[in-house]
């Protein structure tokens, strides 16, 4: 059956290690312990859920390369973060309580 | 002009001292004169894979420690009369060496062969920095599996802050089957994430392990693998050499009749 669910849009093992090994390399070459990422994302989240509701559980931080090729590449940092109420409200309420 | 090659991985057994053993053996067959190192130290294996285990008399350890001349560790190769071997010592460990000291047995050294190849250890300690410290160009060794690309992009990264101005990747033990299957990643996946130039695809091949049971590096024989090192040894000479089609492209009705006997 392996390769019926390849043909239908499962991934292969191939693929898999490829996109697996080319986030990790990237944080590797960056630099950047799972410890820090993790501090960035609990950041992030705190920053976005002052203006938004977001499901910080599920959300996802990245180290990605950008565009040119080769061993010298220039970082970029992903986040995909789902929202669960964009509540423009509550960034009034917000806003105005900073005030 | 004498070149020093390092061979190196970072992750252990995916075939250092085999590509070694080969491209020494390659490069003396098409006349070179060849040394090969085996930096080692404490768990030597090149001198094995080489069939010379019974000649040795004193290793690397003993030429350092000014024990005995280079001239009388070095061992004369069974087939080739222009390739040498310095073992390393089995008792003593990495510490024993100092990379100054590498440094200053290879300049000795370069005057008298074309070729000075070290066989690396695993890891990035001592050992490494040992085998790296005398070198100009580096063979990165791995095989097409995640934990060993993630090893070799560390060592490349060790490597240029080293500032080695030739790294050139071999991949070994490539299953062009499983490539064809899409559960393997193929050489040209693995050339483009660790983005350093391809010198050569060595197939898994069941000949490697028989050579070296054998103690005969199978370099230009009529396996795969032997072919596979021949055209590395071609290439680290300047020759363009195309490279094998392992990975051909499966036809439609293969595919087809591929259902029909797998499920």
């Amino acid at each position: 059956m392996g390769r019926f669910k390849l043909w239908f849009g499962k991934k292969s093992s191939r693929d898999i290690a490829k996109d697996r090994l080319k986030i990790l390399l990237i944080s590797d070459r960056a630099n950047c312990s799972p410890e820090t990422m993790e501090m960035i994302k609990n950041d992030i989240a705190r920053v976005i859920s002052k203006y938004m509701k977001i499901d910080a559980k599920s959300m996802e931080i990245q180290i990605k390369k950008q565009g040119c090729k080769g061993r010298s590449m220039s970082p970029a940092l992903y986040a995909s973060i789902p929202i669960i109420d964009i509540g423009v409200d509550d960034v009034k309420t917000v806003q105005n309580q900073r005030l | 002009m004498c070149e020093v090659i390092v061979v190196t991985s970072g992750k252990g057994g995916v075939g250092k001292t085999t590509t070694s053993a080969n491209v020494g053996t390659g490069l003396a067959a098409l006349g070179k004169k060849v040394v090969l190192i085996d930096t080692d130290i404490g768990l030597r294996n090149l001198d094995v894979v080489m069939g010379l285990e019974n000649r040795i008399v004193y290793n690397l350890v003993d030429v350092v420690e000014g024990k005995c001349r280079v001239k009388q560790a070095l061992i004369k190769d069974k087939r080739h009369t222009s390739l040498y071997l310095l073992p390393s010592a089995q008792t003593r460990d990495k510490t024993a060496v100092k990379p100054e000291q590498m440094v200053k047995m290879i300049e000795h050294l370069k005057n008298q062969f074309d070729y000075v190849i070290l066989d690396c250890p695993a890891g990035i300690e001592q050992g490494f920095q040992n085998a790296i410290a005398a070198a100009d160009h580096a063979l990165v060794v791995t095989t097409p599996e995640v934990s060993a690309i993630r090893d070799a992009d560390r060592i490349i990264g060790l490597l240029e802050a080293h500032e080695f101005k030739k790294i050139d990747l071999i991949i070994n033990r490539l299953r062009m089957d499983m490539v064809k299957r899409g559960e393997m990643m193929s050489s040209a996946d693995v050339a483009d994430i660790l983005s350093i130039p391809l010198l050569g695809v060595v197939p898994d091949d069941e000949n490697v392990v028989i050579a070296t049971n054998q103690g005969e590096p199978l370099v230009g024989n009529c396996t795969l693998a032997g072919q596979a090192y021949q055209n590395i040894c071609y290439r680290l000479l300047g020759q363009e050499v195309p490279f094998m089609e392992l990975e051909k492209g499966i036809s439609f009705w293969t595919k087809v009749s591929g259902i029909f006997h797998k499920n």
